[in-house]
């Protein structure tokens, strides 16, 4: 039999693809204009100076992250309690996606922080909560490459989403505890506890340009993987 | 809850499937007391998943199992209390004795005298003597009569079982087939699945074909093998 | 006794029993604690960092890492020849199934521990006249929280090839809460300092093994049931 009939599935896959990929490229556009935004359009931050615009991009990168892990955690939940394969798939996708903003900004922060505080590393809130959920992708991540039946892959890598969720107030209580205690260099947070206008709109815009980014890439990410599966399907036949 | 007329497995629409992947696709399974259910079919058809399912290892994606009247699953114990199960692995713990490891099955079904059962036990399958060996040290022939004394020392109404008689050589499948012969004079509910029909065809009095998760053949035993292996080739190569 | 805990200790005693058997797992458990606590002494410039300032860390360290080599042990015996599905068998509930791996996952634990801290007081003269009750309920303490953890995920990382990988993997970040925790509290009471300044860490690890200790019961069934 030839094949030339593609698999049913794969029509729907390529479709969720396209739409993912025009969602990221716009987002992508939207984080373009966030810089000129941040560079042109926005004051300068009094102490810090110019090097503070990094936070503008930083901290919603770090929030993509967050929402993605979030995200993963939820989904768990709920798929211990309906078995929905779509949600599994939608659960590893997002994990992906998330593991990917979380390495960008672990890197991008030390690089940056460096030659404006002179130090590689700090302990502050944001940086040691993407560190942990870097970690705790990576653990998802590789259980999830270790398992090959897909309902215990699906079942496991809820639970590690599950348990991982409940961790991060954890964290997030060890490392407020640790800094009232031990008091550590601010990385990238502007002074003054209300914003601006002027910087709050800009945060606005590239938080939601990042959110955008986020939905993109898990749709495409998903698409492949529906696609993936078509395949397989149809080989399996 | 399904009709009671000696049934002592009621099965009925089983499937399991993960999205468009379906393992079992709506099986019925009714097993009386007394009665061999012999279970047959290419690898991959899903006989290891039924079993598992059966036995309130694993949950369908829908259908019930019943047995005695009690729904089965991961989630209820007590339903589970009539049911043994031997699979291809021996299920034995290799740091504790034969004897100790069937007194652990007797104490984790609550037996009042767990020594007095596991004596019993191995004394059915003639392990009385090897008891104090650890599993590491017995034949694949033994270790399996281990597993079976493991598996019936809290006298279950139904048994299980997953390739016995792989890797046993001519006696010791003998000395299985007159084993579970004799339990099933007793009223014990057999379901067997199996490559071997000429081990277990003697033994069948239904015998079942499973191929890509659904029966393609489901009737009484009757009849020599020979008459029957040239339609079961047929079932299972088309 | 109510059947579930009769039940759950016929599982632990099992555990028990068949390690002290075959001692692999609390042998090298034991073996790696006295090394590490070896390095981490070897390793410090007895100048620039005084025994008293690397003690908590490397004490909670050795402890950490020889749990692990603990915990895996536990999954790997009922992996040998499917011995868990005896187990799933049974008509036992889940959760007493659980509370008898974990109880067994603890004792191991405990004994590793046990071992360890002589060796600690050896290497790194402390004293610990007046805060040895104190560390040894932080142990206590700090110990329930990952080990109920590691108990689910041991149970997971078994059923893979790379089992002995992927539990720490898996683990770690879940430990750094209760060792932080037990590391502040220890450097504290090794100090001779009030409790009030203890107090805080001390509510993190409890609520710690509270909240994980639940949903590690919670989701067992989810990881052993098909």
């Amino acid at each position: 039999m030839t094949a030339a009939v593609p698999p049913p599935g794969l029509d729907r896959a390529r479709a969720v693809i396209r739409r993912g990929t025009v969602l990221s490229t716009i987002a992508l556009l939207g984080i373009a204009g966030v810089y000129v935004l941040a560079a042109a359009f926005t004051p300068i931050e009094a102490r810090q100076g110019v090097a503070q615009k990094i936070f503008y991009l930083h901290v919603p990168a770090a929030w993509s992250a967050l929402l993605a892990f979030s995200l993963v955690g939820i989904v768990s939940v709920l798929y211990l309690w309906l078995e929905d394969p779509r949600l599994d798939r939608f659960a590893a996708s997002s994990a992906e996606v998330g593991v990917v903003f979380a390495a960008v900004m672990l890197t991008t922060g030390p690089i940056w922080a460096k030659p404006i505080w002179g130090t590689w590393w700090t302990w502050d809130a944001r940086l040691t909560l993407t560190l942990f959920l870097f970690f705790l992708f990576v653990g998802y991540l590789s259980l999830r490459g270790a398992l090959h039946d897909r309902r215990e892959r699906a079942r496991f890598s809820a639970v590690v989403g599950i348990m991982g969720l409940v961790l991060v107030p954890f964290v997030h209580l060890s490392v407020y505890l640790f800094r009232t205690l031990h008091p550590q260099p601010i990385v990238l947070k502007p002074s003054a506890p209300s914003l601006p206008w002027e910087m709050l709109r800009t945060l606005l815009v590239s938080t939601l340009m990042f959110t955008l980014l986020y939905v993109g890439l898990v749709t495409l990410r998903y698409g492949i993987g529906l696609a993936a599966e078509a395949r397989e399907a149809h080989d399996a036949g | 809850m399904p009709s009671s007329d000696g049934a002592i497995l009621d099965a009925v629409g089983l499937e399991r499937a993960f999205g468009a992947l379906r393992v079992l696709r709506g099986l019925d399974v009714r097993v009386r007391a007394g009665e061999a259910l012999v279970v047959a079919g290419p690898n991959g058809a899903g006989k290891t998943t039924l079993l598992r399912v059966l036995a309130g290892l694993a949950r369908p994606s829908s259908g019930e199992v019943w047995v005695l009247g009690a729904r089965v699953g991961p989630s209820n114990p007590d339903a589970r209390r009539p049911i043994g199960f031997v699979s291809h692995q021996s299920m034995l713990y290799d740091d504790l004795t034969v004897r100790e490891n069937v007194v652990l099955a007797a104490r984790l079904y609550g037996l009042p005298d767990p020594g007095a059962a596991a004596e019993r036990a191995l004394a059915a399958v003639g392990l009385d003597g090897r008891g104090d060996e650890r599993p590491r040290h017995l034949s694949r022939g033994l270790l399996q009569r281990a597993s079976i004394a493991r598996a019936l020392v809290h006298a279950p109404r139904l048994l299980l079982l997953d390739e016995p008689f792989t890797g046993l050589d001519a006696p010791a499948g003998e000395r299985l087939r007159e084993l579970l012969a004799e339990r099933l004079a007793a009223g014990l509910a057999l379901v067997l699945v199996t490559h071997h029909l000429d081990e277990a065809w003697q033994l069948a009095s239904r015998v079942a074909v499973l191929a890509g998760g659904r029966w393609v053949l489901e009737e009484p035993r009757v009849g020599e093998l020979a008459g029957f292996l040239p339609r079961y080739h047929a079932l299972v190569h088309a | 006794m109510p059947e579930g805990l009769r039940l759950a200790l016929v599982v632990a005693g099992k555990d028990i029993r068949a390690e002290l058997r075959s001692k692999t797992a609390l042998l090298s458990a034991t073996v790696f604690a006295a090394l590490v606590l070896v390095i981490f002494n070897f390793a410090r410039d007895p100048t620039a960092l005084s025994a008293g300032d690397l003690a908590p860390s490397a004490l909670w360290v050795t402890f950490a890492f020889a749990a692990m080599v603990a915990m895996n042990r536990a999954f790997t015996v009922e992996r040998e020849h499917d011995a868990i599905d005896g187990l799933l068998l049974a008509p036992i509930p889940r959760g007493a199934l659980f509370a008898g791996k974990l109880l067994a996952n603890l004792a191991f634990v405990a004994a590793v521990e046990a071992v360890a801290l002589p060796l600690f007081v050896l290497f790194f003269n402390v004293d610990l006249s007046r805060s040895l009750w104190g560390i040894v309920g932080t142990a206590v303490l700090a110990t329930i929280g990952f080990v109920a953890v590691g108990t689910v995920f041991g149970a997971m990382a078994v059923r893979t090839r790379f089992a002995e990988l992927l539990l720490p993997v898996l683990l770690l970040p879940f430990m750094v809460p209760p060792l932080v925790g037990a590391v502040q509290v220890t450097s504290r009471l090794l100090a001779d300092r009030p409790l009030s300044e203890m107090l805080g860490w001390l509510r993190i690890l409890a609520a710690y093994d509270v909240v994980f200790v639940t949903l590690a019961a919670l989701v067992f069934s989810s990881v052993v049931d098909e």
